[in-house]
């Protein structure tokens, strides 16, 4: 268990936009009637998304009221989850993983990059660019080391290329997300050692090899 | 070696199409309808005959699982939840299948509702998976649209498939803190009984089933259940997915056959033990919720839940986590607790406070920081928390520490020797002095 407050310096007031609250009004919509309450997670990470990636005392409130909740059980439900930031976090706010899988593959050495670069975790740096948090694992092992930047994944890491990533999205350059040493997904580094038999050994050249599929962001609407 | 043809996550790698004509050309949503037409009798039969166990980490039998559910009645709707929470550390597997073949896990939540008379199935995707909360999002949209599934569609069986999402919370991958958690509440297990056969999700009979059972359905049931259970050794039947992460050359998912013993699953597929064979130190061969295995205990192991089990371990997830002799195991292992103690939910005290207590040692004995008597304490607190639990992390939680005491206590003693060595040699200089 971990022992997760509201920040002190909270703003006056919360809305949702309009798109967001008629996106919200769909997801309620997915739950059977009288039980809205199941929407409060994906409330919550909307008002998140929308609020610099962190939560205030006012969005828990409004999503209370939205879904017809106790504020307490929402509050319960922001302070349980650890996805929900209760402080506000860098622009892009890393977390890096570190438990057991990838600290066999060198998460300690991201975890040097961060603390020489950005600084003590969970203080963002002067810029209001960045910030960082080590958190438990992320379910990328066969990726390790990894980190997550707000949305997305960055695997197969070493310092030197996740300087670069720093570097680069410091500087508002294009970043790689996924892999950074040019693999696709989890298949083995350097060739495949299953499924040759539709993708060819390089994966690019079997029958069922797809390459325009296989390029797409993993997020088809983004 | 399993043959290409056999192996049912033909896009595990995302070298082909996700959508739905891909899926259909690798021979998913092929004749669903025959399937159906068949029965929901016929559907647990066959999957109880195939051998299939649960793909989660329990490895209950997934048939005998479904056949639990009770008669559909019309004042009460069943439901099927698919954990797609997947945070044991090591396990990588479903994230694969939902980007890269998300309509396996759709056809098979139609499928598997089906058999067990269900109106809806509710997906829960850990939070951090967004993009590929996205990427099932619109198989599930692909799905509607041609109308395989939804109110009037072609397989004459309404039935609605619900993305839904978790914020963080290893808890909320035990079944009933999921369903808490999709209640809109904190992810804390439930008391059982009542099961969620019986009551689950919003109080209705529920079956939860991992990603990948779920999604191995359909191929199962299309190439029927001696194909499946053809493979593995006897009541471990079937192909698995396997995460293998740590000190191995080459880190990978891949599909193999059951019982594949664990040196010709890394030689083929991990490109073999960084720096040789010889420098194998232990593995865990189940995600970290398993006793670690030292070096010459599994390397000719047939990797599946009875074999493992006899080594006092278990296959878990198959989340295959291998350690060199670089390793400080100590480390390792306190790595570990520190992830229980912060995952804890904290509503039951054996856990809440032991995991915390475990840790701290932990902390201690990566030093060396501690009196070798400390050793047996440890354990025997770890035994006070192992079945003293409401759900299975407070055991979780206690294996790995056990695991570590049980088959590296001279790693632990020696630490212990040589700090204490230091500390005595620094005291005698400041009385020196």
């Amino acid at each position: 268990m971990s022992t997760r407050r509201l920040a002190e310096n909270q703003p006056e007031s919360f809305e949702f936009t309009p798109e967001n609250r008629a996106w919200l009004d769909a997801q309620i919509a997915k739950y059977p009637p009288g039980r809205q309450q199941s929407a409060v997670i994906p409330a919550l990470w909307k008002a998140q998304k929308q609020h610099d990636y962190w939560l205030p005392q006012k969005a828990i409130e409004k999503v209370a009221d939205i879904l017809g909740m106790p504020y307490i059980r929402v509050l319960e439900v922001a302070t349980f989850y650890s996805m929900f930031n209760l402080e506000p976090v860098g622009k892009y706010f890393v977390q890096l993983c570190g438990t057991t899988p990838c600290l066999l593959r060198g998460a300690d050495a991201i975890i040097r990059v961060c603390q020489e670069r950005i600084g003590p975790q969970r203080q963002v740096t002067g810029d209001g660019m960045f910030s960082w948090a080590e958190v438990e694992c992320l379910g990328a092992c066969c990726n390790a080391p990894m980190v997550q930047i707000n949305d997305d994944y960055y695997e197969d890491l070493d310092a030197a290329s996740f300087s670069k990533l720093l570097d680069d999205l410091a500087a508002g350059r294009p970043t790689h997300i996924g892999p950074q040493n040019g693999r696709l997904r989890s298949e083995p580094f350097g060739g495949l050692t299953s499924l040759t038999e539709f993708y060819g050994a390089d994966g690019k050249s079997g029958p069922l090899s797809d390459m325009n599929a296989a390029h797409q962001p993993a997020c088809p609407e983004k | 070696m399993l043959q290409d043809r056999d192996r049912i996550f033909q896009n595990l790698y995302g070298y082909g199409d996700w959508g739905l004509a891909g899926a259909k050309k690798r021979g998913a949503w092929d004749n669903t309808k025959g399937l159906l037409e068949k029965g929901g009798e016929w559907i647990i039969h066959e999957m109880k005959a195939s051998g299939l166990r649960g793909r989660g980490g329990a490895g209950f039998p997934t048939g005998l699982k479904w056949s639990f559910m009770p008669k559909p009645d019309p004042a009460r709707p069943s439901y099927l939840v698919v954990n797609a929470d997947e945070s044991e550390p090591g396990t990588c597997k479903d994230r694969e299948i939902m980007r890269n073949d998300p309509h396996l896990l759709v056809e098979g939540c139609l499928v598997a509702g089906f058999a067990m008379g269900a109106s809806a199935a509710y997906i829960y995707v850990r939070g951090e998976f967004i993009w590929e909360r996205e990427r099932l999002q619109a198989a599930v949209d692909q799905a509607y649209a041609a109308n395989l599934i939804g109110k009037n569609n072609i397989h004459d069986y309404p039935f609605e498939v619900i993305v839904h999402h978790g914020a963080g919370a290893y808890i909320c991958g035990e079944e009933t803190a999921l369903l808490e958690s999709l209640e809109g509440k904190k992810g804390m297990p439930r008391l059982k009984p009542p099961f969620p056969a019986n009551m689950g999700l919003y109080g209705c009979p529920t079956t939860v089933n991992n990603v990948e059972s779920i999604a191995v359905a359909p191929t199962i049931l299309r190439r029927g259940a001696a194909w499946f259970a053809g493979f593995g050794a006897k009541n471990n039947a079937g192909t698995k997915l396997f995460s293998i992460s740590g000190h191995v050359n080459k880190p990978c998912n891949v599909e193999e056959a059951m019982s594949i013993p664990f040196r010709e699953l890394i030689e083929k597929h991990a490109g073999g033990v960084r720096g040789g064979w010889d420098n194998l130190l232990a593995v865990m061969p189940g995600g970290s919720s398993v006793r670690c295995v030292p070096a010459e205990q599994i390397i000719d192991c047939p990797m599946d839940f009875d074999s493992l089990s006899k080594l006092q371990s278990g296959l878990g997830t198959a989340a295959v986590i291998v350690m060199d002799k670089s390793t400080d195991i100590i480390r390792a292992i306190a790595r570990l607790s520190h992830f229980y103690k912060h995952e804890s939910c904290g509503q039951c005290t054996p856990c809440r406070e032991g995991t915390g207590w475990m840790y701290r040692v932990m902390e201690r004995m990566v030093e060396g920081r501690a009196q070798k008597r400390e050793i047996d304490i440890l354990f025997d607190v770890s035994k006070q928390i192992e079945g003293h639990t409401i759900c299975a992390l407070g055991d979780a939680a206690a294996w790995p520490v056990q695991g570590l005491i049980n088959h590296f206590r001279p790693v632990i003693e020696a630490r212990i020797d040589s700090y204490t060595a230091r500390a005595d040699k620094d005291a005698a200089k400041i009385a020196a002095e």
